[in-house]
């Protein structure tokens, strides 16, 4: 079978629009679930019981359930309960809500146990070396701890991001039109769908390769060599 | 294809605020598939999908460790073309694989791709293009582990194996395979759980499995919470059985020597 690529440059500001509402997602979850993720992480390593067993219930439940589960959760269930109790009576476009919410939830699980890994990588010694220099926990946690863990996460977090790029295509089950799912409907109706969908394909590819190229440079610029420690 | 497109979904949870309200006779209530009850319905949809993860792991483990294995090897070509396929399957979404194998590849197959789309009943196709997607997907991800699982071992093993006559192929079979294997079982039940987890995309193609059967249960009972719960649960329930199941193996075949190898 041909393929008919006639289609694909007049689709493009269509393919475009769709491309705005997956980088939405997919900056709103990373920073969101980052944010988040740094909250649960120091909620898991805190003296407090309750506290951390909370934290890790919270990443346990949403790591060990399929992201499609998690977006019909918030699709069906959750989003239109909390906006009926908010706003009783309207009737609001709540995919785009639904995404946003849904994603910087279920990745704040994810960048959470990167973050709890990072801080422990840090050695104990700086831990007390705070604590002797008078600083108070949250002292140290912030001056001394993360910022020698930001550095050595830094590429994991940029990679589960792009983790999260892809993932976002996953919205198709909420009917969210993204850019595959524009892609995916362009071909539908124009009757081109093979040709949609490997465009598609080739385009995330192109991204994420590049994205992924950036992020290897920027792992070895961030490496501090042993030396310098020593 | 697409059961979930009901717009009128918030006048549907309105009925559903209380949890008091759970109802547990849903389940034992005819099915879509009128032959089952709800619960049998979702029942049958987690050994689809536990078939799936299976049927893919195959796929996945052998065309894994061959690319792994190809990335370990002197010279330039076997490597760069097994860091290729790395980088080709992990830069796509899942989602537009899965579209590719079950849309594309059967379109621009001379008479096998005919014979698929006329022959084939279309649960099987549904399964035969999710288990070459997860299959080749997972095989990415499992070629970086036994990449550094026989890079974790160090040219010791394979200098003395060598030494000792073995040709370079008996030495990757017999000795720095099944201990890179052994090593990596915690990295790979991990990857087999995010296996699991992956089957739900394959809902998109209309692969009646788990996370599908539940949002169609959802659909004709409106018992939305009652559906969802149950499918979550039995996600969870199986997500430990792999668990436990992983644990012992690795119990198993733990190595002397190594890091929680004596117990």
């Amino acid at each position: 079978m041909a393929f008919d690529w006639s289609s694909i440059p007049g689709s493009l500001p269509i393919l475009w629009q769709g491309m705005i509402v997956t980088l939405q997602i997919a900056l709103v979850g990373a920073l969101v679930g980052i944010l988040l993720g740094t909250l649960l992480a120091l909620l898991r390593l805190s003296p407090s019981r309750l506290l951390s067993w909370l934290s890790a219930a919270y990443v346990t439940v949403f790591r060990s359930i399929p992201l499609v589960m998690v977006l019909f959760w918030f699709h069906l269930i959750l989003i239109p309960l909390v906006v009926g109790l908010l706003f009783p009576g309207k009737r609001l476009e709540l995919g785009f809500i639904t995404a946003l919410t849904a994603f910087s939830l279920f990745e704040a699980s994810y960048y959470a146990e990167i973050i709890r890994a990072g801080i422990l990588s840090v050695t104990k010694g700086q831990f007390n070396a705070g604590l002797a220099l008078g600083m108070n926990r949250r002292q140290v946690m912030r001056l001394v701890i993360l910022p020698q863990a930001l550095r050595r996460m830094i590429p994991l977090l940029l990679t589960q991001a792009i983790i999260l790029f892809q993932d976002s295509t996953l919205v198709y089950v909420i009917n969210l039109d993204d850019f595959f799912r524009k892609a995916y409907n362009v071909g539908n109706t124009v009757g081109t769908l093979n040709e949609m969908i490997l465009f598609a394909g080739a385009v995330y590819l192109v991204i994420c390769t590049l994205a992924s190229g950036c992020v290897r440079q920027l792992h070895r610029k961030l490496t501090v060599p042993a030396r310098e420690i020593a | 294809m697409w059961l979930l497109d009901s717009t009128n979904h918030q006048s549907l949870i309105t009925n559903h605020i209380s949890l008091a309200a759970f109802d547990f006779s849903v389940f034992l209530r005819p099915s879509p598939e009128s032959a089952l009850n709800n619960l049998s319905y979702l029942l049958v949809g987690l050994g689809w999908s536990l078939l799936l993860a299976l049927g893919s792991w195959v796929v996945a483990f052998v065309v894994g460790s061959v690319v792994g294995v190809m990335r370990t090897l002197p010279g330039r070509i076997l490597p760069s073309i097994g860091a290729c396929y790395v980088e080709l399957f992990r830069n796509v979404p899942l989602l537009v694989q899965l579209f590719v194998w079950f849309f594309v590849v059967p379109d621009i197959t001379p008479i096998l791709g005919d014979w698929f789309k006329q022959q084939v009943p279309p649960i099987w196709q549904e399964f035969i293009a999710g288990t070459a997607c997860l299959g080749l997907f997972t095989a990415a991800r499992i070629a970086e582990q036994v990449r550094s699982g026989i890079g974790s071992l160090g040219t010791g093993q394979l200098g003395a194996g060598l030494a000792l006559g073995l040709r370079r192929r008996q030495v990757y079979l017999l000795v720095l395979l099944p201990v890179a294997y052994r090593i990596l079982i915690p990295t790979l039940t991990s990857e087999f759980l995010n296996l699991i987890k992956n089957t739900a995309v394959a809902s998109t193609i209309g692969y009646l499995e788990l996370a599908q059967r539940s949002a169609s249960m959802a659909e004709t009972t409106a018992r939305v919470y009652e559906a969802f719960t149950a499918a979550t649960l039995l996600y969870a329930a199986l997500n430990l059985l792999v668990m436990f199941l992983a644990r012992a193996l690795e119990r198993f075949t733990a190595l002397p020597g190594f890091l929680g190898g004596d117990k």
